[in-house]
């Protein structure tokens, strides 16, 4: 059934897309807190999420662990409090490396203080949501990031080379702080923050017209993903179920945004290597499929395509066949170009062996989506808690073992091929019904979890609702939140002249991250 | 070798002919808005479907010089002069830019950059995007300008050299967009650093970008004016 997660002796285990009370969340004490995420965690689990919320009366914090049971595509919940009183707890990162940007963000956002962290600093620079001092009091009086004792390697010979925050080409800022002996990179250090718009705040405070155009600027690349998980977290509050057409546009949009940046990115790559003809037939293909967004929604990223309750836009079956056709073509030119890059000697002998990410690391460090896969950890949403019409439709997981960048391209153009072969069939077959239903009153005191996989890996919202059936905290987490710390091991121990590579290999979203 | 050069031909020429013809926008396409009964702020507006009070015509030209000529009252806009002719004789052969995202999505960003592919070529428009602002003539500006990036632009605006212009590209610089009052940005570039063009959008297709930096340039010819 709809809306209410199976309710087990053995605590809540929600499911992608259901909404539950939040009175059914265990409330754990803190020592069987932290041992059952680590427990989970050494049976194959991930955290797929660890965040925390100050609407307790007096003021306590509490902190909610998701843990990602993949091959079940279950998540148990659970929670635990934090007495405003102490402000703190007991830090899993030593045991659990992935947590530890969950719990910097914690400490950022409420004030809480994960004792025993290995490297506690901010995430993002802005003051805490409760209205008590930060933990960082320096950082309300200047807020800039990059102002921190960065680690730091000493001794002769040794260097630094600080990158950042304006970068030399057409891109969002950040800053890398690199320790380098010669040419080799020993550590980089990506410190973020400068894109923080504070949009998780703006969630709760704003209305629903408005704060679906913000989860469409969450990362503008990433249009689809975060206005469909943003959509199906109301549907689920309102317990609404969207038409199986509706379903459909949306997955033919979130593959098209799929497509579109793969095929960027690729091109991203043969321009960084030196190799032009590629990189600019990349790059018109990337516009083939953003023009094709935009003759179904009249923006090029498929902006005011999603919205609660459906699409506003119909694909009828005469845009169908044309869309059809067009990617007919695409496919065609999508190969050749492929072939070309791929086999090229000069291209993979430049990108095999380079920025490696073992599948170990990949793990411990929670990385999701392509760059996950390429590393051989064979997460995907779309399969592992399958949504809206992947149920019907199964996309098989594309992986590669290899880790380098020539492995995370290679998983580009082995996804790009199956995004197409599922939008050829279902632009033969999309099912009938309301393109946008009506969303009633959100219920009160509920959770609701919704997970969609991006072109970048999992896109994960999670709201709240108060007494009053308004939204009391929003919780996003773009894929990017974890893959920072993928492209930071990437370069390790490799040439500093190979970073642009490995970070074009990895290219993350630093709005998505910043929020 | 052969490969490139047969996929060379496979591939063609791809470019536009812009601007001596515009390409048809699709149907569904939201170009310069119609005020309704009310005025309608092009800087402010995300030009979302669902607004209601305002219809989308499928014309991109929506550049404009003044920020007061973002308002518009019926179906009538002032579309960007070019710049005077001193500063044009500088700049109208060569223009170097700087973009500096401040807080923008990378939809806006995506945007000018894809302004670099075959399709729109910019660099046959004799405009290029350069690494330092110390090489360039003007810069790109690109989001609400969050607290945390206000030092760098303004850093960054002081390194690029005299005379210099400054381009808003997107609701979020002209006005904040969707982060409009929010604590952690300022509502976009006005007041921090002068602006010369606006550029509306959300984000702004590349050929209402292009049209905004010809315009300046003067480079659009009579009959496109
Ligand atoms: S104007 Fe729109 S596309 Fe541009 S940066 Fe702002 S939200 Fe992103």
């Amino acid at each position: 059934m709809k809306g209410a997660a199976d309710l087990k002796s053995s605590g809540l285990h929600a499911r992608n897309g259901q909404s539950w009370e939040l009175d059914g969340v265990p409330v754990l004490e803190e020592g069987l807190f932290r041992r059952k995420i680590l427990e989970g965690c050494s049976q194959g689990a991930r955290l797929v999420n660890l965040f925390a919320c100050a609407q307790d009366k007096g003021g306590d914090v509490r902190i909610f662990a998701m843990l990602g049971k993949d091959q079940e595509g279950k998540l148990p919940v659970f929670c635990t409090r934090v007495p405003a009183a102490r402000a703190s707890f007991r830090s899993l990162t030593p045991e659990l490396p992935q947590a530890h940007m969950f719990e910097r963000e914690i400490a950022e956002q409420f004030a809480v203080t994960p004792a025993g962290h290995p490297w506690l600093k901010p995430v993002r620079y802005h003051r805490n949501y409760r209205d008590v001092p930060d933990l960082w009091p320096e950082v309300a009086a200047m807020p800039v990031p990059g102002v921190y004792p960065f680690y730091r390697v000493e001794g002769e010979e040794a260097h630094e080379v600080a990158v950042g925050p304006v970068h030399a080409g057409i891109i969002e800022p950040g800053h890398f702080r690199f320790q380098c002996h010669g040419e080799e990179v020993l550590n980089l250090e990506v410190q973020l923050g400068y894109q923080h718009r504070g949009i998780e705040k703006m969630m709760a405070e704003v209305s629903s017209e408005r704060a679906v155009l913000l989860a469409e600027s969450i990362a503008g690349d990433t249009v689809i993903a975060h206005a469909t998980a943003y959509c199906t977290i109301l549907e689920s509050l309102g317990d609404r179920e969207i038409s199986p057409r509706a379903q459909a546009i949306r997955a033919v949009a979130l593959e098209l945004e799929r497509l579109s940046n793969h095929a960027g990115d690729l091109g991203a790559l043969s321009t960084d290597i030196g190799f032009s003809p590629p990189a600019a037939y990349f790059g018109r293909l990337r516009g083939e499929f953003l023009n094709l967004l935009m003759e179904l929604s009249g923006n090029r990223y498929g902006r005011s395509l999603c919205r609660p309750g459906g699409v506003l836009f119909d694909l009828d079956q005469k845009m169908a066949e044309d869309f059809r056709g067009r990617l007919l073509t695409a496919r065609k030119d999508l190969k050749e170009i492929s072939d070309l890059f791929f086999g090229s000697s000069s291209v993979l002998s430049r990108i095999e062996g380079t920025g490696i990410v073992s599948n170990q690391a990949a793990r411990e460090l929670g990385l999701v989506g392509p760059a996950a896969r390429a590393s051989g950890a064979g997460v995907d949403v779309r399969t592992d808690y399958a949504f809206g019409m992947y149920r019907f439709h199964h996309i098989p997981i594309s992986t590669v073992a290899a880790g380098d960048v020539y492995a995370r391209a290679l998983v580009r153009w082995l996804e790009s091929q199956r995004s197409l072969e599922f939008l050829l069939d279902i632009l033969n077959r999309i099912p009938e019904g309301e393109l946008c239903v009506k969303i009633p009153a959100l219920k009160p005191d509920h959770m609701a979890l919704a997970m969609v996989e991006g072109w970048r890996g999992e896109v994960v919202h999670v709201a709240m609702t108060d007494s009053r059936c308004g939204i009391a905290r929003y919780k996003i987490k773009d894929p990017s939140f974890h893959n920072w710390s993928g492209l930071a091991m990437a370069v390790r121990g490799g040439q500093i002249s190979d970073f642009p590579l490995c970070n074009k290999s990895f290219n993350l979203s630093y709005a998505g991250h910043d929020l | 070798m052969w490969s490139v050069i047969v996929n060379w031909f496979k591939q063609g020429f791809r470019t536009l002919s812009y601007p001596r013809e515009v390409p048809p926008f699709p149907k569904r396409f939201r170009g310069r808005p119609v005020a309704g009964k009310e005025a309608v702020d092009m800087g402010k507006l995300l030009f979302q479907e669902d607004i209601p009070g305002v219809t989308y015509t499928r014309d991109h030209r929506m550049a404009v010089s003044r920020k007061e000529d973002l308002v518009l009252h019926g179906d009538t806009v002032k579309l960007a002069a070019a710049l005077d002719e001193k500063t044009r004789r500088i700049f109208g052969r060569s223009l170097k830019l700087r973009q500096v995202c401040a807080g923008g999505c990378n939809g806006c960003e995506g945007e000018i950059q894809a302004m670099n592919n075959v399709v729109f070529d910019l660099s046959r428009f004799g405009i290029q995007f350069v690494a330092s602002p110390r090489h360039a003539d003007g810069l790109v500006i690109t989001g609400p300008v969050t607290k945390n990036m206000e030092l760098a632009l303004k850093k960054t605006y002081e390194a690029v050299p005299h005379p210099k212009i400054v381009i808003a590209v997107g609701a979020c610089a002209i006005s904040g967009g969707p982060f409009q009052g929010g604590r952690e940005v300022h509502d976009g570039v006005d007041g921090l650093v002068p602006v010369d063009l606006y550029i509306p959008g959300c984000p702004p297709h590349p050929l209402t970008i292009l049209d905004g930096l010809l315009r300046l340039l003067d480079k659009l010819g009579p009959d496109r004016r």
